[in-house]
């Protein structure tokens, strides 16, 4: 069953052309890794999926709803209202983690339950537990993210997103700001919620993950969608000639 | 030249001077509560993406930036009333002037300190559905509040010491008070030190206040960013 179907996304940034028409299609429970050189379109690609940047042309529907509506220049138009029921359903955790600062990471977790859903703050911090809990941090609840490693500020980033009960999770490179062995703890997360059978794309640069994780790998070149495939398909029999000389240079110094 | 110090004649006017004082505090007051919440209105209008927002809001800004404090109080005192009919006491008129002067350079802190704020917040507000008013109250302003103190503090001492302007429209502030008692005792010299103690004791007590403020801000859980 679809969850997610983009339809010819472009997007532009100035004079140039970022993402040159995506065609996708999301299955619930499937788990997407994107691969493709920097400046491929791969971060814009995912934060488009969100609304973090309006889509500049194509569609965007989420189970089988089309987002937004044609304006009189061709161009969609999008309702903040509709942008933010969208932002509920599909989670988002940033390569920079973007935790807020002034609040500890209890805090952090109950903001959104608090703030948009408006939910009473014995049950916001209840669910916040929970939620620190099944990322291995019930124990610093009252810590401050100034106070805590990077893998640690990262799991409540993914803490925060699952309390808004996501119906898809989107990774935006989760691991590529911390240093290499707190990588270890953030993708033993990611691949707990990938186990409950949970919808997630993920931005990385972690091949081994990938292949381990993912139900299908797309690889991106020049904002389109260059091969595509299982994991098996595209990382061990690549079948065009980017896609191979990436992972080369991926596996260059691997022994 | 040895100058006989004498201050018996002007603390004999002590309740005078209090008067002045209370004042003071009270268009300084005034001024300081409406010129913060106009400076954050006009710095959000500022920042609006909608140009018959900020532009509107950029003008007034920039007219009470670059025009005299003195100007604009003549202005709403005497120049005003012609206009519209309205006739304003000193104070209203000074409220006025003081308000929207101090507003302008809030303004100013209030968009400076909420620049200062990395796309990443927005971000990380927007992505669990929070709307653009619920990201900058609950994530933005109170993290640019922060950054904003020294800034903001600078312009309230700024405001407290123009607000003496208003003794030239006859408000009976502490300037004011100040000048009777230098004519009526002809003893300016100690009449205007006893005043420019009274100014930096109660500035200086409240710039001391503002940086155990910021100190106590920037030790409740973190001073730096990410």
């Amino acid at each position: 069953m679809t969850i997610l179907k983009v339809t010819g996304l472009t997007k532009r940034f100035g004079t140039t052309d970022v993402l040159r028409g995506i065609d996708l299609e999301v299955a619930r429970g499937e788990r997407i890794a994107i691969l493709g050189a920097s400046g491929s379109g791969k971060s814009t690609l995912l934060r488009c999926l969100n609304f973090m940047e309006r889509p500049g042309g194509g569609t965007i529907a989420l189970d089988g709803q089309v987002l937004g509506r044609e304006g009189k220049s061709g161009e969609r138009t999008y309702r903040e209202n509709e942008l933010i029921q969208v932002r509920q359903r599909v989670g988002m955790v940033f390569q920079q983690f973007n935790l807020f600062p002034h609040m500890t990471a209890i805090g952090n977790v109950m903001e959104g339950l608090r703030t948009v859903r408006g939910m009473p703050k014995p049950e916001a911090e209840a669910r916040a537990r929970k939620e620190l809990a099944r990322v291995g941090l019930a124990e610093k609840a009252e810590t401050y993210p100034a106070h805590l490693s990077g893998g640690q500020k990262q799991r409540v980033a993914i803490a925060r997103a699952l309390a808004m009960d996501p119906e898809m999770l989107l990774f935006d490179e989760p691991t590529s700001a911390l240093d290499p062995e707190l990588v270890g703890e953030v993708l033993a997360v990611i691949l707990a919620l990938a186990e409950e059978g949970r919808t997630m794309m993920l931005v990385t640069h972690e091949l081994g993950f990938a292949y381990h994780v993912a139900t299908r790998i797309i690889f991106l070149a020049d904002g389109a969608i260059h091969e595509q495939g299982s994991p098996d398909e595209v990382l061990k029999n690549p079948k065009k000639e980017r896609t191979r000389a990436f992972l080369a240079s991926h596996k260059q110094f691997s022994f | 030249m040895a100058y006989q110090w004498d201050f018996a004649p002007v603390l004999a006017n002590a309740p005078f001077l209090a008067e002045g004082l209370a004042n003071t505090l009270k268009i300084t007051g005034t001024a300081l509560v409406c010129g913060v919440v106009l400076g954050l209105a006009l710095a959000l209008l500022r920042l609006s993406p909608r140009c018959f927002l900020s532009w509107p809001a950029g003008f007034v800004i920039e007219v009470f930036r670059t025009t005299p404090p003195l100007v604009q109080l003549f202005w709403f005192f005497f120049a005003l009333p012609i206009l519209v009919g309205i006739e304003m006491t000193p104070f209203v008129a000074g409220a006025v002037t003081f308000s929207i002067q101090s507003a302008s350079f809030f303004a100013e802190v209030f968009r400076a300190g909420i620049q200062s704020i990395e796309r990443g917040q927005w971000d990380g507000a927007r992505a669990i559905g929070m709307r653009h008013d619920q990201a900058l109250r609950r994530i933005i302003l109170p993290q640019a509040v922060k950054r904003m103190i020294p800034a903001f503090m600078e312009r309230a001492i700024e405001l407290m010491k123009t607000t003496t302007l208003i003794a030239t429209i006859s408000y009976a502030d502490l300037l004011f008070a100040a000048n009777e008692i230098s004519q009526k005792t002809f003893r300016p010299l100690e009449t205007y030190t006893v005043v420019a103690l009274i100014y930096f004791v109660v500035i200086f007590l409240a710039s001391q206040v503002a940086r155990l403020v910021e100190l106590r801000l920037a030790r409740s859980g973190e001073s730096t960013v990410h």
